[in-house]
């Protein structure tokens, strides 16, 4: 439809009714109605708003997530790393301290030339006590020698190859030490068993021995060389009807737990089996 | 090595168990394996040379062993690891006993008593409990190595 009034009218009667409505609206006349669209406006707007971050969250939290917890079994790979860390070094202070103790016992003992070896395995039957070394006849051992940790006396080596030695312990049931027990002065035979323990043997009922006395090798027989320590008299059994007393002794190794020894390498065994007399015929 | 360096050192009271008699006995009981009795040669003969005993006892052994497992084959109708566990039992007590009659024979001295109930018997348990893994692994690598034949 065409309008019938002239431009300049129409033009006119907007300008006076858009001015009208800003003076009504500087005049407060539009107070309700703004606040009105205000209200409406603004929830609107916090509507739109808290459903658009919703949707962002629920968008962009999986990534979270999954960046967590790659975080995640990163830091774990690194504690267990850290922690087989700790555990290696704590090995490297035991052994540390282990050979440390060796190197202070050698310095004591100035007479004697040491071989460190470490204990890498043990005889696979259980009725014998035999222990493997890392060490052998490349290293110069030989059979024989006395093998022995900073707190006493351990075996001897029992047989050898090139890279290994095997070392028969006091506590096998086929050992036998020659023995001095300090206190007293009274030499025995200590022998082990297949359980582990030792005993002496071949003790004299005139003898008198106590209780915590210390036993030593006392170097008879060419096995061993003297006054290494062994252990202590724990009990002492002294039956009438038997033709010798005997003893139980603690030992000073705790042979379960042999990681490293010393083997003595200036030490030459003597065998004396062709000085035994033999029953003439 | 495993024996020697770990196993060994595993006690209960003085036994301990035997990981190649516990290989050897699994092995043996596989129906589809033909090489028991190499096997046994060879486990013996490296224990002997290791081991302080002589070497014809643990070959001695290990070859009665197997003997027996061959023998018991399919006897124990599908309860094979029922059977490993006869041939662990009775096989611990008869290498043990082997190794004793032997020290004592060398002159070695110790009650029959404290050798069943501190050796022989802890070990024979040990053996029991190794032998199950055991089992299933060396079942699995038989199966792998031997794979049965299946008819369309």
């Amino acid at each position: 439809m065409k309008s019938n009034l002239p431009r300049s009218l129409q033009t006119t009667l907007i300008i006076l009714i858009v001015v009208g409505i800003v003076m009504l609206a500087l005049g407060g006349y539009f107070g309700g109605i703004t606040n009105w669209l205000g209200q409406v406006t603004v929830g609107s707007q916090t509507w739109l708003s808290s459903r658009f971050l919703a949707i962002s969250d629920f968008l962009t939290v999986p990534r979270d997530m999954a960046s967590l917890r790659q975080t995640n079994i990163e830091l774990e790979a690194e504690v267990a790393q850290l922690q087989t860390q700790i555990i290696e070094l704590q090995q490297q202070v035991t052994q540390t301290e282990i050979l440390s103790a060796l190197v202070d016992f050698a310095r004591t003992n100035p007479e004697n030339t040491y071989k460190a070896a470490a204990v890498i395995g043990r005889d696979p039957s259980p009725f014998l006590r035999y222990v493997i070394l890392n060490v052998g006849s490349n290293d110069g051992i030989v059979r024989g020698m006395p093998v022995v940790t900073q707190q006493g006396l351990v075996g001897r080596v029992d047989a050898v190859v090139s890279g290994a030695a095997r070392v028969q312990l006091i506590t096998d049931q086929v050992s036998a030490v020659n023995i001095i027990l300090k206190n007293s002065k009274t030499e025995a035979i200590l022998t082990g068993s297949i359980t582990g323990d030792l005993s002496l043997g071949m003790i004299s009922h005139d003898v008198t021995i106590e209780p915590s006395d210390v036993v030593l090798t006392s170097g008879l027989g060419g096995d061993y060389p003297p006054n290494i320590l062994i252990g202590q008299v724990v009990s002492i059994s002294n039956p009438e009807y038997e033709l010798f007393q005997s003893a139980s002794i603690q030992p000073i190794v705790d042979f379960s737990r042999v990681e490293f020894v010393l083997v003595i390498i200036n030490f030459q065994p003597v065998d004396i089996s062709p000085l035994l007399p033999t029953p003439s015929p | 090595m495993i024996q020697t360096g770990i196993i060994s050192r595993i006690n209960l009271l003085s036994g301990s168990a035997d990981l190649i008699l516990a290989i050897l006995v699994t092995w043996s009981i596989q129906e589809q394996v033909k090489t028991a009795w190499h096997w046994a040669v060879i486990g013996g003969l490296m224990v002997g040379f290791i081991s302080g005993l002589p070497w014809f006892i643990p070959l001695a052994g290990y070859l009665m062993v197997v003997g027996v497992a061959r023998l018991l084959l399919r006897r124990v109708w599908q309860a094979v690891l029922l059977e490993t566990f006869i041939v662990i039992f009775f096989g611990t007590f008869g290498i043990q006993l082997l190794t004793a009659g032997y020290l004592t024979l060398m002159g070695g001295t110790f009650k029959i008593g404290d050798v069943i109930s501190l050796i022989i018997l802890p070990s024979t348990l040990l053996n029991l409990l190794v032998v199950i893994p055991v089992y299933y692994l060396i079942k699995d690598l038989a199966l792998w190595l031997y794979p049965v034949e299946v008819n369309p």
